[in-house]
C-alpha cells in the first residue's frame, strides 16, 4: 500500500487571535505552528496502514520554507519521505493549491509509482475551505469521500472501506475501489507522540523541494486576477480583502458563588431559565 | 439565465434539515436583495414532501428528483443533479448548508464546473462584484472577501444565520420534476451500508442541556459525576479535545472546531479553559455556565454565569440540590 498524506502548516492559536496591523494575516510572532488535528490523524493512519500492510508513505505540503517543520514532525512518527511545494509565504487560494497538488501527484506517480490511497484533512484548520481534497480527486479522476473516522480494506486489498458519522447519528459506510482519496477527521485514531530516535531520524532525512514562488492569483494570495476568468480556465477565489475578529458577543460572567455552597444558586438559575421544572 | 438564487435543501424523510433552513434564510435575503426568485433543489423519494414545506421559507419554485437512487447519499451524483439544475436555470448563486454533505456536494459542483466556492459564508452583499463575509478557524476569525464568478457557490456556516419564522399562509412552491442520470463514476462513492445510533439517549446535537468536561475533570472516571447531572437534566455529556485525546471520552463527544458544534439552551462547561477552538463549538448555546477553579480563565469572558471552585465537589453538590428539591416537591 503506497499512501500520500497532505498537510498544511497553520499557526497554533491559543486563547485569542491577534492580527497584523494591516489585517492581512494572523500575527505569529509569539506563536508556534502545527497542522490540523484531522491531518495529524491522517499521518498516523498512513503510518499504521503501512506498518500492517507494507508499502511506503509520503507527506506533502504547499507552504513556506518553514513548513519543513511540519514535514519533519510527520517523518518523526514514521512517514518515509516528504515533498515541500515551497511558496514565498503568501497564502494560496484553494483552486490554485489543488491544481498544483494534483500536478505534483501526477509527477510523483510517474516517477515512483501510483499512490493507492491519498489522505486529506476534512478541512484545513485556518481557511476551512472544505474543497482542496475534492478538487484534487476530481482532477485525478478518483473517488473521494470526506468526514472519514474509520478505514479498513477488503480481503483482496482492491477496495478501501471507510465510514463516517451519519446525519442524526449512527454510521454510514463507503466502499471505494483503489486508487482512492479520503478526507479524514479527528477521531480516526489517537496519534502517537514522536519518539526521540524518530525525531533524530526525521532530522536527517532529505526533503524533496519544489519551488513555486508567489501565488498565481495575485499579491493577496487568495484570489483571482481579472484575467484568470477565461472561458475554460477555473476561476480562483474568493479574493480575500481583510481578516477581522468577530464582535465579542458576551461580557464578563455573573459569578453565582464559590465552591459547593453555590449549588442552591445554580439550581435557582436552572429553574429560572426553564431547564429544570420548578 | 434566470438570475435566481438556488438553494440545495437537505432533508430527512421529507423533513428539511435545520442547517438547510438556516441556509435558506441567507438565500432568501440574497434573492430579495437581487430582486430574483428563490428556487430550491431537493433530492430523493421524499423530495416532494420536503419541497412542499419550503413555501413558508420563501421558495417559489422547487426542482425535485424523486428517483429512489438519490435516497442514498453519493456526493458526486448529488452534485451532478445540482449541476443539471444550474444548467437549466442559470442561477446567480447556489446556496447550501455548511453541513458535512452541503459542503461536500458544493465542492463537487465547484470542481466539476471550475468555479470558486466560499465555504461557511455568513453574509453576502451582491453588487458589481459580490462582497461576502466568511468564517475561518470555524468562526474564531472572519474574512471579508470578494467573489466574482458567473455562478457564486456559497455554503452557510452552521448556527450563524437565524432560521426565518415559517409563514403558514405562504403558498406551496411550484414543483418541477427532473430526472438526472448520474454517470457511473459519480456513484462509485456512495453509502453501501449504515449502522443505527448505538445509544437511545438524547444526542449531543439535539440536547437542550449539555454538560461539558475538560482537563479539569481529571480522569475518565471523573465523568460519572457529569453523567449524573446531565441525566437529571435530560441532557448529554460532551468534552474538550484534551479529554478525547487522552481517551477519557470518545471523539464523538468532542465539542469544538474539529468536533461538534452545539446549540443547547444551556451549556455547563466544567474544567474547560475556553480555548477559541472549543468556544466556536459552543458559542451558539443560549447560555453558558462555567465551573472553574480559575476566575481568570478565558471561559469567563464568554460565560454568562460562573461558579468558582473545584468541579469535583461543585457538580455533585448541584446534583444533590436538584434531588433534594425534587424529593421535597
Ligand atoms: C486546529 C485546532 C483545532 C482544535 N479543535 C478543538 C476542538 O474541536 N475542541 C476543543 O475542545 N479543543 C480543540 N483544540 C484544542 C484547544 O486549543 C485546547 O487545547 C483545548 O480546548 C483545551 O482543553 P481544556 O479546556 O479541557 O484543557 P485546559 O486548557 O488544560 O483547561 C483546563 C481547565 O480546567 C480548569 N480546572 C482544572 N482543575 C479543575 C477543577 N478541579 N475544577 C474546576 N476547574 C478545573 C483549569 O483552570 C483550566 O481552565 C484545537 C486546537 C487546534 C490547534
Ligand atoms: N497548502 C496545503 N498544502 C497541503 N495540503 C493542503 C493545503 N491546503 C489544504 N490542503 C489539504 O486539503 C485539506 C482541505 O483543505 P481546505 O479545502 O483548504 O479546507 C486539508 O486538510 C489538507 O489535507
Amino acid at each position: 500500500m503506497n499512501i500520500l498524506v497532505c498537510v498544511k502548516r497553520v499557526p497554533q492559536t491559543g486563547g485569542r487571535i491577534v492580527l497584523t496591523a494591516d489585517g492581512q494575516a494572523i500575527d505569529t510572532k509569539f506563536l508556534g505552528h502545527t497542522v490540523s488535528p484531522h491531518e495529524e490523524c491522517g499521518v498516523e493512519e498512513a503510518v499504521r496502514i503501512v506498518e500492517k500492510e507494507g508499502g511506503s508513505t509520503a507527506v506533502l505540503t504547499l507552504g513556506p520554507a518553514a513548513a519543513e517543520e511540519q514535514l519533519r514532525d510527520a517523518m518523526a512518527i514514521g512517514i518515509d519521505r516528504a515533498i515541500l511545494l515551497e511558496t514565498d509565504g503568501a497564502e494560496w487560494d484553494p483552486v490554485s493549491t489543488a491544481g498544483v497538488i494534483a500536478e505534483t501527484i501526477e509527477a510523483q506517480e510517474a516517477a515512483n509509482g501510483a499512490f493507492d490511497l491519498i489522505l486529506f484533512g476534512n478541512e484545513a484548520a485556518d481557511t476551512g475551505d472544505f474543497q482542496v481534497g475534492v478538487r484534487v480527486a476530481v482532477a485525478l479522476g478518483r473517488p473521494i469521500i470526506n468526514g472519514i473516522k474509520e478505514i479498513w480494506f477488503s480481503d483482496s486489498r482492491r477496495e478501501v472501506l471507510a465510514r463516517r458519522e451519519a446525519p442524526g447519528g449512527g454510521w454510514e459506510t463507503y466502499d471505494l475501489p483503489l486508487p482512492a482519496v479520503l478526507g479524514v477527521k479527528e477521531g480516526l485514531n489517537l496519534p502517537r507522540y514522536p519518539s526521540v530516535p524518530g525525531r533524530l531520524r526525521a532530522k536527517k532525512k532529505e526533503i524533496e523541494r519544489v519551488p513555486l514562488g508567489a501565488s498565481p492569483s495575485g499579491a493577496l494570495g487568495l484570489g483571482a486576477g481579472e484575467d484568470a476568468a477565461g472561458a475554460d480556465s477555473p476561476i480562483p477565489g474568493p479574493t480575500r480583502r481583510r481578516l477581522r475578529l468577530p464582535a465579542e458577543e458576551r461580557t464578563q460572567a455573573e459569578v453565582l458563588g464559590q465552591g459547593p455552597e453555590a449549588a442552591p444558586a445554580v439550581v435557582d438559575l436552572l429553574q429560572r431559565i426553564g431547564v429544570l421544572a420548578k | 439565465m434566470s438570475g435566481a438564487v438556488l438553494a440545495f435543501v437537505e432533508h430527512a424523510a421529507g423533513e428539511p434539515d435545520r442547517l438547510s433552513l438556516e441556509a435558506l434564510a441567507l438565500a432568501r435575503g440574497l434573492a430579495k436583495h437581487l430582486g430574483a426568485p428563490l428556487d430550491a433543489v431537493v433530492l430523493g423519494s421524499a423530495a416532494e414532501a420536503a419541497a412542499a414545506r419550503l413555501g413558508g421559507y420563501g421558495v417559489g419554485l422547487a426542482h425535485v428528483a424523486t428517483d429512489a437512487r438519490f435516497d442514498e447519499y453519493a456526493p458526486a451524483a448529488w452534485a451532478a443533479a445540482v449541476r443539471e439544475v444550474i444548467g437549466v436555470r442559470g442561477p446567480a448563486a447556489v446556496v447550501a448548508a455548511g453541513s458535512e454533505r452541503g459542503n461536500e456536494v458544493l465542492a463537487h459542483v465547484a470542481a466539476r464546473l471550475g468555479l470558486p466556492m466560499s465555504a461557511n459564508t455568513i453574509e453576502v452583499n451582491p453588487g458589481e462584484s459580490w462582497q461576502l463575509v466568511r468564517q475561518r478557524w470555524a468562526g474564531s476569525l472572519l474574512e471579508d472577501a470578494t467573489l466574482d464568478a458567473p455562478v457564486r457557490l456559497l455554503s452557510v456556516a452552521p448556527h450563524a444565520v437565524a432560521i426565518d419564522p415559517v409563514e403558514a399562509a405562504a403558498p406551496a412552491p411550484t414543483i418541477t420534476r427532473f430526472e438526472p442520470e448520474p454517470e457511473p463514476a459519480d456513484v462509485v462513492a456512495r453509502v453501501v451500508s449504515r449502522e443505527a445510533k448505538a445509544s437511545a439517549g438524547v444526542s449531543l446535537s439535539d440536547a437542550k442541556v449539555v454538560v461539558g468536561g475538560g482537563r479539569g475533570v481529571g480522569s475518565a472516571e471523573g465523568f460519572a459525576k457529569l453523567e449524573e447531572l446531565a441525566g437529571l437534566l435530560g441532557g448529554a455529556v460532551g468534552g474538550s479535545r484534551v479529554v478525547t485525546s487522552l481517551g477519557w471520552r470518545p471523539h464523538a463527544d468532542q465539542i469544538g472546531q474539529t468536533g461538534l458544534r452545539i446549540a443547547p439552551d444551556l451549556y455547563i462547561a466544567c474544567g474547560i479553559s475556553g480555548a477559541i477552538q472549543h468556544i466556536v463549538g459552543c458559542k451558539a448555546a443560549k447560555r453558558i455556565l462555567a465551573i472553574n477553579t480559575d476566575p481568570e480563565s478565558p471561559i469567563m469572558a464568554v460565560a454568562d454565569y460562573a461558579v468558582i471552585g473545584d468541579l469535583s465537589t461543585i457538580v455533585p453538590a448541584i446534583t444533590a440540590e436538584i434531588e433534594r428539591r425534587r424529593a421535597s416537591a
